[in-house]
């Protein structure tokens, strides 16, 4: 079979997420709860959740996921980890045998923390630093991939509907501030665990429904800067352009959603001076980081979540509150199931960021 | 008759539909293609339906006491969908028959797509405030925004009747900050017109319990295609 990344067939998917800003940690049941509703939109290559605040026993160290082919592939890419990183824990990631979820690949757990003196002698920040690793596994090691390498945080992914990956991670044995999920309905790639959502980049990830028509250009753009996407979806793309924009470039998360969902020059016209001169700015220099096509992405951090539409609003979302929790769905049915009773139901309009960050003090 | 259609997918949903006259679905959340292409029912949903909410609805008569998702009476024939709520994304999407009432918000593209033939002419009435692209590539029917319980200034998002080349829009109000495209014009509503909206005004108000008399006390604006540059490439001069 050709895996993902050597094949490109030309998404409908379904999103959910939820985050209380007070901090309070819930299980992963009830996203993987909140995904049933929305069974349709997928088609069962691809279901996957990110959980933020889950590791807090191992939050200063950085949570790695691995898919490895073998024990071989394992033992090669432990070998390269050791000349970087003091292994602090490692271990096989807990799961579930259920007949819904096969061909499971070798799913493994580090917790790492740099040796202080490669960061010294390669001069480089150590966010940088382990970055440039997992492009450099991603891209050099066969048959090992980097699912998630943020603190405190990470990624669960696999072939198989959303409701059925929550159950084979044991969602329900973990707790988390924040959670986001994916849906896949895959149009341009075959689906395999890899290309499953969330995409993540450190403690960044991103879960996608829709089809970006700029992901060429947008790829080419962001491989000047050390990224490489390899995998072809354009939901990794996503991900590197978050981590460039905010990371890299020090953007707010606010200046990063009006790059990537730019308004028209003729919504820019009809600004006050200052917000033209701002807009104008974002949209020159960052020409070739504007994302066209149908999009509604998650974006997770820690510390928060960020929504996002397409300018056009080419794909649905809602988002809904209730108390200290802000829940967002690509259905409101998927929001009911988290909170019934939800107090506040909006549609934030098109490359409207709705952002959520935790309270102050509790993050 | 009273169906739970919480363990419901959508497909026995239907089924236990067809096997009814009347009905009453409760715990409804997200199942989809309810009541498509029925005729000749009342149905009451209490809960959120799913997208596509009455597709091909042929004559039947839908009430949802909630809001209703994406796609609602897409491409419906004849028959009444009334939301008690807000509803989202494409509602009466190709529309060619039959009336919607929406007593709150419709989320974008609202009536993309209508059309009309001879007697078969659409109605959506929104009570609220409608999304961006109102009304795109409009060909038919009828698109009334009422603006109530809203402080906003714009009743519409931005770029409404994109590509509108047939058909109406009556919104409440004047209009003068809401850009249109080149190829249609707003006028304000001349006698004839006041009276084709009380009509629909005075529905939305029996089905909602609202006063007509105040809605009317307002200034309306139509709208209608120029026929002339019916076209406008909205996607490529951006």
């Amino acid at each position: 079979m050709k895996l993902e990344g050597q094949v490109r067939i030309p998404s409908g998917c379904a999103i959910a997420a939820v985050i209380s800003k007070e901090g309070s940690r819930m299980s992963g049941e009830m996203i993987t709860n909140a995904m049933k509703p929305m069974h349709d939109r997928s088609n069962g290559l691809g279901g996957g959740f990110a959980g933020y605040g889950i590791y807090p026993e191992y939050k200063d160290f950085y949570a790695m996921h691995f898919f490895f082919n073998d024990r071989a592939a394992r033992k090669d890419c432990e070998v390269f980890l050791k000349e970087r990183f003091e292994i602090v824990q490692s271990e096989r990631i807990k799961t579930r045998k259920i007949p819904a979820i096969t061909d499971e690949p070798v799913i493994w757990r580090y917790f790492l923390s740099p040796l202080k003196s490669v960061l010294t002698s390669m001069q480089m920040d150590e966010k940088e630093f382990v970055a440039n690793t997992i492009v450099k596994i991603n891209t050099e090691f066969k048959g090992s991939y980097v699912f998630s390498s943020g603190k405190n945080m990470g990624a669960f992914k696999a072939v198989g509907f959303p409701e059925d990956v929550g159950e084979f991670y044991r969602l329900e044995e973990y707790e988390g501030y924040s959670w986001t999920a994916h849906g896949r309905y895959p149009t341009n790639t075959p689906g395999w665990w890899g290309g499953a959502h969330p995409f993540t980049i450190l403690d960044y990830s991103i879960v996608h429904n829709g089809e970006i028509s700029s992901y060429d250009a947008n790829r080419r753009f962001i491989e000047m800067f050390g990224y490489k996407c390899n995998l072809q979806t354009d939901t990794e793309v996503i991900a590197y352009i978050m981590d460039y924009l905010l990371r890299v470039q020090k953007l707010t998360l606010e200046e990063a959603a009006e790059v990537i969902a730019a308004p028209f020059w003729s919504t820019i016209a009809d600004k006050s001076e200052s917000e033209r001169k701002k807009l104008t700015y974002l949209r020159t220099v960052y020409s070739s980081l504007l994302i066209t096509g149908p999009f509604s992405i998650v974006f997770g951090f820690n510390g928060g979540l960020m929504a996002l539409n397409d300018r056009l609003k080419l794909r649905s979302m809602v988002v809904g509150e209730k108390n200290d929790k802000v829940f967002i769905a690509s259905e409101e049915a998927a929001i009911r199931v988290m909170e019934p009773d939800v107090s506040k139901i909006y549609a934030p309009a098109g490359g409207e960021p709705v952002i959520v960050r935790l309270k102050e003090g509790t993050f | 008759m009273f169906i739970d259609v919480s363990d419901l997918d959508y497909k026995e949903l239907n089924d236990s539909i067809r096997d009814s006259i009347d009905c009453t679905l409760t715990n409804c959340c997200g199942q989809r293609f309810i009541a498509a292409g029925m005729s000749n029912k009342s149905i009451t949903i209490n809960g959120v339906p799913g997208n596509a909410l009455g597709a091909y609805l042929n004559g039947a008569t839908i009430t949802v006491n909630a809001n209703a998702q994406d796609a609602v009476g897409d491409t419906m024939n004849d028959g009444t969908i009334i939301i008690h709520g807000s509803i989202g994304d494409a509602a009466g999407y190709a529309m060619r028959g039959g009336k919607m009432f929406i007593r709150d918000n419709a989320g974008y593209r609202a009536g993309i797509h209508m059309k009309q033939y001879k007697e078969k002419i659409p109605l959506i009435v929104i009570g609220g405030t409608a999304g961006s692209f109102l009304g795109e590539y409009q060909a038919g029917g009828v698109i009334v925004v009422l603006g109530l319980g809203t402080q906003s200034q714009h009743i519409v998002g931005n770029f409404p009747c994109t590509g509108m080349h047939g058909g109406k829009m009556f919104l409440r109000g004047n209009c003068n900050n809401i850009k249109f495209p080149r190829q249609v014009s707003a006028k304000p509503a001349n006698t004839d017109d006041l009276a084709e909206i009380r009509k629909y005004v005075s529905e939305y108000c029996e089905l909602f319990g609202c006063n007509a008399n105040e809605i009317m006390d307002s200034p309306f604006t139509v709208v209608t295609p120029d026929s002339k540059n019916p076209y406008k490439q909205m996607y490529v001069a951006n």
